[in-house]
């Protein structure tokens, strides 16, 4: 039996955590399917159809998709998912919004943000913001798991070619209506994605400091992220939020600067490679996982960091 | 217009997690228990719809044993006007709440059912998009601002990229984000005039529920430990550590 993956997408390109969330995949049937539903996405559906690993393509391509509503996707998933003994979505605010509705439809329990598969039954998850790791084994007849990116390395984008189908239903969310959307748009790195990410958080001050980190950052190449005690201060936007609501991200550096350490800020990042902290309280819980140290006034320390790089 | 709210008993988000010497789950013996934080979230919006004149009753369910009464009455001295609690144990499957939850909506006729996005025990993020699936009522998670207007919620929702904006058709399900509202607390005359609030207790049968689950837990256990690091003294020694021994900057 195979595995269906919701591809994620913007209609325009296909989001690196699908890739991930492949290599999951294989992990339990080497026969992989991506569904792309979207409207005028036949770049995603073309790049979808590349990656290695992937055999098949389910394209549904209708204006009834344009915004992914979880109320129509999750009925053409569903639709389509006979046959189905595994149903995949990278673990990120579209997965989460859909995912859940698909399980109900099937009658079917959902895990979400799984990092580790154990067999085509039992998966491992962390709970508690992470201060526990579950593994659970389901006998539901289909499984939906939603994936962690940061538990899987990326499948290849490229080297495969799988068919593609088309599929014709068009199923319209009447209660549900697309309004607007605001969209951060940067040119650095996307968090989930980075290799190297500079975090602020309270101790930043205000919204005007977090230029501090960008100098770093332009340095580095890497993707700004936040506390969410900088982001409810207003300092920066909601999605730049690292930790057990937010974001998870594992780069190479992850740097942390005037950002106390709180359980729920480690979940999101406690599996970085090399993990920095700069802080003026010694005491500060950052510095357990910190692999350097730097107990420093940040507002002299990041200056010389940057020009020191 | 009638608000349902569920409310879950969690661990506190303040308490540092053990996980039990046997591996089958998170020791809670003696631990402080709280409202889950985003079912506060929910319990605020909802009261204040009703402060506006936007809602007339808000009611609220809670899943669980007994002990979940205590939650159930911190709502109210929150401001929610009666209580439901489901009897059963803890722990229960998303799927199995969301059924309890959804026909406890249905049975109320509920206009809108408010839930937290997420519990901070099981890290789910499901039950309430579940609940909507049952029910196959619109819903509009990770909520950032309500607003209720002509029979219909438009909701701002933190998503990955940013923030989007839907109108949902009422009835209909929000889940709550952190930035939704700051949460009240509890005054002391109003905890008080909580303890004469209805509160009713039903069981799954009472609700024509089938519970159950073919999820299993095979193990819990503590999260690998990360080895401990070292200070450094200097800008300068960082940058040379993060060059010569991280090797993650060239
Ligand atoms: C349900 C729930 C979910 C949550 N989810 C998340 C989440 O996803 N992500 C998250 O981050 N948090 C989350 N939190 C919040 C978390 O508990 C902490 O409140 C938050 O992480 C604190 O952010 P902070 O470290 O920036 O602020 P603080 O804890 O206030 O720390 C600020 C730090 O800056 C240092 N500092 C101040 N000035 C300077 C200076 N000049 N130079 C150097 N250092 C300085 C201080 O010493 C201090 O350590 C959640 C909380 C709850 C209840
Ligand atoms: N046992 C329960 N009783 C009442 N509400 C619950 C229960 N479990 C989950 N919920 C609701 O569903 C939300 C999301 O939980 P979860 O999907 O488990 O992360 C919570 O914030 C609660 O509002």
């Amino acid at each position: 039996m195979s595995v269906l993956i919701i591809a994620e997408h913007d209609n325009k390109s296909l989001k690196p955590a699908t890739l991930n969330t492949v290599t999951a995949a294989t992990q339990i049937n080497a026969d992989v399917h991506l569904l792309v539903a979207g409207f005028e996405c036949q770049t995603v559906v073309e790049q979808a159809s590349q990656v290695a690993g992937v055999t098949k393509v389910l394209v549904a391509d209708n204006a009834a998709y344009e915004h992914q509503l979880a109320e129509n996707v999750s009925k053409l998933i569903v639709e389509v998912a006979d046959g189905y003994e595994h149903i995949l979505a990278p673990a990120t605010t579209t997965g989460k919004n859909t995912l859940p509705r698909v399980a109900a439809l099937l009658n079917v329990a959902q895990l979400s943000d799984v990092i580790k598969v154990e067999s085509a039954d039992t998966f491992v998850r962390p709970i508690y913001a992470g201060n526990a790791i579950a593994t659970v084994k389901t006998t539901d007849a289909v499984k939906v798991l939603t994936v962690r990116a940061t538990g899987f390395d990326a499948a290849a984008s490229t080297g495969g070619s799988a068919e593609r189908q088309v599929l014709s239903q068009v199923i319209a969310s009447d209660r549900s209506r697309f309004v607007k959307e605001q969209l951060a748009e940067s040119d650095r790195p996307e968090l989930t994605a980075a290799n190297v990410i500079i975090s602020g958080g309270r101790g930043m001050g205000n919204g005007d400091n977090f230029k501090l980190l960008e100098g770093i950052a332009d340095k580095l190449g890497a993707a700004i992220g936040a506390s969410r005690a900088a982001v409810d201060a207003g300092f920066v936007p909601n999605d730049l939020q690292v930790g057990q609501t937010g974001k998870t991200v594992a780069p190479d550096l992850y740097i942390a600067v005037g950002i106390s350490g709180a359980i729920q800020h480690l979940a999101g990042m406690k599996d970085s490679k090399v993990i920095v902290a700069i802080n003026k309280d010694e005491e500060a819980p950052i510095f357990q996982v910190a692999d350097y140290g730097l107990v420093a006034d940040l507002f002299d320390a990041v200056p010389e960091l940057e020009k020191s790089l | 217009m009638k608000i349902l709210v569920s409310v879950k008993r969690v661990i506190d988000y303040n308490v540092k997690v053990r996980v039990k010497p046997d591996q089958s789950a998170v020791d809670l013996t003696n631990v402080k228990m709280s409202m889950n934080p985003f079912c506060e979230i929910a319990v605020e919006e909802a009261i204040r719809l009703k402060e506006k004149g936007v809602a007339s009753e808000v009611v609220v369910v809670s899943v669980g044993s007994k002990s979940c009464q205590e939650t159930l009455r911190t709502a109210m001295a929150l401001g929610a006007d009666r209580a439901i609690q489901v009897e059963a144990e803890d722990g229960l499957d998303s799927l199995s709440v969301a059924k309890l939850i959804a026909k406890v909506a249905q049975e109320e006729a509920a206009d809108l059912v408010i839930m937290g996005k997420q519990a901070i025990d099981s890290d789910n993020n499901q039950t309430g998009q579940m609940v909507a699936a049952l029910l196959d009522y619109p819903q509009a998670t990770f909520a950032s601002e309500v607003v209720i207007e002509n029979g219909e919620a438009q909701v701002t929702r933190e998503i990955d990229g940013g923030l989007q904006t839907l109108a949902i058709t009422l009835p209909a399900v929000v889940t709550t984000d952190l930035r939704l509202n700051e949460p009240r607390f509890a005054s002391l005359p109003n905890i008080m005039k909580a303890k004469k609030k209805p509160l009713d207790v039903k069981t799954p049968a009472d609700l024509g529920v089938e519970v159950g689950s073919n999820v299993s837990i095979v193990s819990v256990t503590p999260p690998p430990q990360r080895a401990g690091g070292i200070k450094v003294g200097s800008v300068a020694e960082l940058v040379d550590k993060l060059k010569n021994e991280a090797k993650v900057v060239s």
